[in-house]
C-alpha cells in the first residue's frame, strides 16, 4: 500500500531559539502541525547572545524538549519518518549543538536526516500558513535580509543587505538603550516606538534592490549619545529607527515586486512579526492591487516546525542528507537549494 | 489604466490627447503624454506621496531623488550618453518630464527571444549582439562618471531605430533584438568616478540578471567582454568585480 501520511521531526538552533516541532503531511497535501515548541536564550540588558552560551543552552535544554515535543504531538518514536534539522546558514556553536542532537536521535532511532535551509524552512512555512501562492518573500530577521522570489526551482534573491542584518541593527540598537532583551529586544523596541513622535535624521541607504544598515545604526548610536541635550527620547528615537528602516524594506520590496510583476509579498523572519512593518507593507501591497502575508511570532520567529516542514517536503521527493554530509555551514545562500517540490 | 489611480495635479487640465499610465514602476507611475505640442510624446514620470511612509521623510526622499534624477541626466545627455532627455521637472510636485523613448525593455525583449528554450542559447547570436551592446552602454556611460546604482534588464530600453532609417514598427517587433540601448530610470543614479562604485554597479546587474533569466546566465560573460573595451579603467573596474563578488553576504567559501 502506498504510504499516504508522512511525519518529521523538525530541529532548529541557528540563532538563540532552540525550536522542536513535529509535523505531518498527508498524501492530498494536507499538513498539521503536532507540536511547535521553543525555549529562547535571552542575555542580560546591553549584551548579545554569544555563541558559546548560547549553544550550551541549546544542549541543555534540548532533550527535554524534544521529548515535550514527541509527548505533546501524540506520536511515538515508531511513527516518526524522518529527522529534520537546520544545517545553515546560522551561528557555528550553536548550529553544530543542534546538528549533534539530531544525528544523535538519527543513530538512536535508525531514522534518515534530512538538512534544511533555515532560509527556505521560513519560506515554506510562510506559505503554508498563509495560502501564497507564488509571492515576493521579504525575509527579515537578526541574521538575514533578503527579498527572494521564486523561479526555476531556486529561490532567487534579488536583494539583501550589503552588511549588517536589519534585526540586528535594530537588536544593537537595544543593546545601546539598554532596552530589554525578554521577550526580544525587537520587540521592546516596537513597543517604545509607538509612543515617539519625532522623526529625527538618520541616512537612508537604499541600492537598488540592495540597502545597507549598518551606517544607520552608528548614526542612531551617536544620536543617543546626544540625547540630554538633544530634547528627544529614547521613544523617538525607537520610532526614527523603524520608521527609516522599515521604510527602506518596504521600498526594496515594491521594487522587487515591479521588477517580477507580482502583487503578493510575504513577510518572514523575526522582524515580519514587527506589527509596524506589516502596516506599511500592507498599505503598500494595497496600492499595487494585492495583499500582504504575515505569519504571527509562532511562525515568524524561528521555530522547529518550520524546519520539519521543508525538510518533509524534500524528503517525499526523495531527499536525504547522508551521516557524513551533515555537517553545518554558517554560510549556506537561500539560492544554493535545488527546490524540486514546486513546478 | 489611468482611471485607477487619480492622476496627478499636473495632468489634470484638459488635454487633447488623454494620458496614458503605461506602468506602474517601483518608484511611481510613467504616464505618456504630450509635452508642448500634441505630435510631441513624452514620459511623465511621476513619484506620488508613499501614505506608508513618515511624510517627512517622504517628502525629503522624493526632492532628493527628482532633483538628483534630473541633474543626473542632463549630464548624460551633455557627454552624449543615450538616456532620455529631461523638458521640465517639479521636485516639490514630485514630477519630471521626460523625453519618450519608443521600444520596450531589454527584459521583454530577452524573455521573448528565449521562449521556453532550454538549450541553443549559448550559441544564440541575437542575443550575444545585444548583451554586448548593453556592455557597451554601460561602459560608456561609467567612462562619464556615472553610476547607476539599479541597473537591470528593466532599467533599459532597447529602442528601435527611427522610421526614417529602416523601415519597420515604430514599437519595434515582437522578439526582434535590434536597436539601440538607453538606459532609463536614474532615479538612484549618482556621479562617481570610483573603481568600486562601478564594480558595484555591475555586480547589481549581474546578480538582477542571474534571477531574470537564469537561463540566459551563460551568455553575461559577453557584456562584461564588451565593456572591458570601453575605457581606459575597464579592466581595473573588472578585476574589482571579483573582489566583490566574493564579498557577496554569506557566499559560500568552498574553493
Amino acid at each position: 500500500m502506498a504510504k499516504d501520511s508522512w511525519i518529521a521531526l523538525g530541529c532548529e538552533g541557528s540563532a538563540n531559539k532552540l525550536g522542536i516541532g513535529v509535523i505531518r503531511h498527508t498524501s492530498s497535501n494536507e499538513t498539521t502541525i503536532l507540536s511547535n515548541l521553543r525555549h529562547t536564550f535571552v542575555s542580560p540588558p546591553g549584551t548579545g547572545f554569544l555563541p558559546k552560551d548560547t549553544a550550551a543552552h541549546h544542549r541543555a535544554h534540548f532533550p527535554q524538549l524534544a521529548l515535550r515535543a514527541l509527548k505533546e504531538a501524540g506520536c511515538s518514536i515508531a511513527d516518526v519518518d524522518v529527522i529534520c534539522f537546520t544545517q545553515g546558514p546560522g551561528m557555528g556553536a550553536p548550529l553544530s549543538s543542534v546538528a549533534v542532537a539530531a544525528r544523535t536521535l538519527s543513530l538512536l532511532w535508525d531514522k534518515p536526516l534530512v538538512g534544511v535551509n533555515h532560509c527556505v524552512g521560513h519560506i515554506e512555512m510562510g506559505r503554508t500558513i498563509t495560502g501564497a501562492d507564488n509571492p515576493v518573500v521579504l525575509y527579515v530577521s537578526g541574521g538575514n535580509s533578503q527579498v527572494i522570489a521564486y523561479a526555476e526551482q531556486r529561490y532567487r534573491i534579488f536583494g539583501e543587505t550589503l552588511d549588517i542584518a536589519v534585526g540586528n541593527c535594530l537588536d544593537r540598537f537595544a543593546r545601546t538603550l539598554k532596552i530589554s532583551n525578554d521577550p526580544a529586544p525587537g520587540y521592546n523596541i516596537e513597543q517604545l516606538a509607538k509612543k515617539g513622535n519625532i522623526l529625527l535624521d538618520l541616512p537612508y541607504t537604499v541600492k537598488g534592490m540592495d540597502c545597507s544598515f549598518s551606517g544607520i545604526l552608528a548614526s542612531a548610536d551617536a544620536l543617543a549619545a546626544t540625547m540630554d541635550k538633544g530634547g528627544f527620547t529614547p521613544e523617538d528615537l525607537c520610532f526614527t529607527l523603524q520608521e527609516t528602516v522599515f521604510a527602506m524594506l518596504v521600498e526594496i520590496t515594491e521594487r522587487a515586486m515591479a521588477h517580477v510583476g507580482s502583487n503578493q509579498v510575504l513577510i518572514v523572519g523575526g522582524v515580519g512579526s514587527n506589527e509596524r512593518l506589516q502596516q506599511m507593507m500592507g498599505e503598500m501591497a494595497r496600492e499595487r492591487g494585492g495583499s500582504v502575508f504575515a505569519t504571527d511570532e509562532r511562525f515568524c520567529i524561528d521555530n522547529g516546525i518550520m524546519i520539519a516542514h521543508a525538510g518533509l517536503l524534500a524528503y517525499r521527493t526523495g531527499y536525504r542528507t547522508e551521516l557524513k554530509d551533515t555537517m553545518c555551514t554558517q554560510r549556506f545562500r537561500t539560492d544554493e537549494v535545488f527546490v524540486k517540490w514546486r513546478d | 489604466m489611468s482611471g485607477d489611480f487619480p492622476l496627478p495635479p499636473i495632468l489634470q487640465t484638459p488635454c487633447s490627447s488623454e494620458p496614458v499610465l503605461i506602468t506602474q514602476g517601483a518608484e511611481g507611475r510613467l504616464y505618456k503624454t504630450t509635452y508642448l505640442t500634441p505630435n510631441l510624446p513624452c514620459a511623465l514620470k511621476y513619484r506620488p506621496p508613499k501614505p506608508w511612509r513618515h511624510p517627512t521623510l517622504d517628502a525629503r526622499l522624493t526632492k532628493h531623488r527628482i532633483l538628483s534624477e534630473a541633474r543626473i541626466l542632463s549630464r548624460c545627455r551633455r557627454e552624449g550618453i543615450r538616456v532620455p532627455g529631461v523638458y521640465a521637472s517639479d521636485e516639490v510636485g514630485g514630477w519630471l518630464m521626460l523625453e519618450w523613448v519608443p521600444g520596450a525593455p531589454v527584459r521583454v525583449r530577452i524573455n521573448e527571444a528565449l521562449g521556453d528554450r532550454q538549450s541553443g542559447i549559448e550559441e544564440d547570436e541575437g542575443l550575444k549582439d545585444l548583451m554586448r551592446r548593453i556592455g557597451k552602454a554601460i561602459g560608456d556611460m561609467h567612462a562619464v562618471g556615472v553610476v547607476h546604482g539599479d541597473l537591470t534588464t528593466s532599467n533599459m530600453m532597447l529602442s528601435p531605430k527611427p522610421l526614417n532609417e529602416v523601415d519597420g514598427e515604430p514599437e519595434g517587433q515582437k522578439g526582434c533584438l535590434e536597436g539601440e540601448i538607453v538606459i532609463i530610470d536614474l532615479g538612484l543614479a549618482s556621479g562617481s568616478l570610483l573603481i568600486e562604485d562601478r564594480a558595484v554597479d555591475l555586480y547589481v546587474l549581474e546578480r538582477a540578471f542571474g534571477s531574470t533569466h537564469p537561463r540566459a546566465e551563460c551568455i553575461f560573460d559577453q557584456v562584461l567582454e564588451a565593456y572591458n573595451g570601453t575605457f581606459k579603467q575597464a579592466p581595473a573596474v573588472l578585476k574589482k568585480l571579483e573582489d566583490v563578488r566574493m564579498r557577496g553576504r554569506k557566499r559560500s567559501m568552498i574553493g
